[in-house]
């Protein structure tokens, strides 16, 4: 067994003592969203199966999906699979070798959370305006 | 220095851990296709807010929808399988857990996957 060091090795930095930035805030919530997207196939499951099973299974799922509580999952739902979507797109220019410039690293983690924010409310003007609520 | 490696392993060039790359070209791969995919579905649930179920049923029995649709749900169930998988691999360090979370990821991704396309067959096919 070899001896304790006199000083203590450095460690790697935690991330408790970094202050929060937005581009490592981003790749939290990409993982994040991630994971919600991954449970939320259940509620495209639940849409498939009761549309293929009949009127009233449909009905039930109509039922809790225009619920208070079920607009408010569908809304999460709908900003999670765009903030994927527009990470996943960063990505793809990281995996060309290209944007890794700090300053380029900024403006597109801004630019897609602002459009992630941008596009799920676009959708969701044009859903109730679809259905005359608006 | 001399690569110990036998002629075959140097061909096959997986390294020790057999299948890495192909993991992350796959997960690139499945995100590529996911794009228009997520709009389209995206787009089809947009349309059908506030419809009635004959509606819904008729666009859902459309043969390019069914098309689309099931090309969505076997690769976003992909994609989403191995993205759960590397989360498992980062956050849970014991070997029995891990083991049985993967396993999980692998049963739930099947199982998802297979409610999603035998409902988009039943609706296509006219069930």
């Amino acid at each position: 067994m070899a001896e304790t060091p006199a000083r203590p090795r450095p460690l790697s930095p935690h991330l408790g003592i970094y202050r929060p930035m937005l581009t490592m805030m981003m790749s939290i919530v990409h993982r994040i969203t991630g994971g919600a997207l991954y449970f939320g196939t259940l509620l495209l499951a639940w849409w498939l199966i009761a549309a293929a099973t009949g009127p009233e299974a449909y009905a039930a799922f109509e039922a809790c999906a225009s619920s208070l509580l079920g607009q408010l999952v569908l809304f999460g739902y709908t900003w999670a699979l765009i903030h994927h979507l527009l990470g996943g797109l960063r990505h793809f220019v990281w995996d060309m070798g290209k944007g890794f410039e700090l300053g380029t690293v900024e403006w597109m983690a801004r630019l897609s959370l602002a459009g992630s924010i941008l596009l799920t409310l676009a959708v969701w003007v044009i859903a109730y305006a679809m259905v005359g609520a608006l | 220095m001399a690569d110990m490696r036998t002629p075959l392993a140097r061909v096959r060039g997986l390294g020790s851990a057999k299948s890495g790359t192909e993991h992350f070209w796959i997960q690139r791969l499945t995100a590529l296709a996911n794009v228009p995919l997520a709009i389209f579905l995206l787009a089809s649930v947009v349309a059908l807010v506030g419809a009635d179920y004959a509606t819904v049923k008729t666009y859902l029995s459309m043969p390019v929808v069914s098309i689309v649709l099931l090309l969505l749900i076997l690769s976003g169930v992909y994609h989403m399988r191995l993205g759960m998988q590397v989360i498992i691999e980062d956050y849970v360090h014991g070997e029995g857990m891990k083991l049985l979370s993967i396993i999980a990821n692998n049963f739930f991704s099947a199982l998802v996957g297979l409610a999603c396309v035998y409902a988009v067959l039943k609706l296509g096919l006219g069930g």
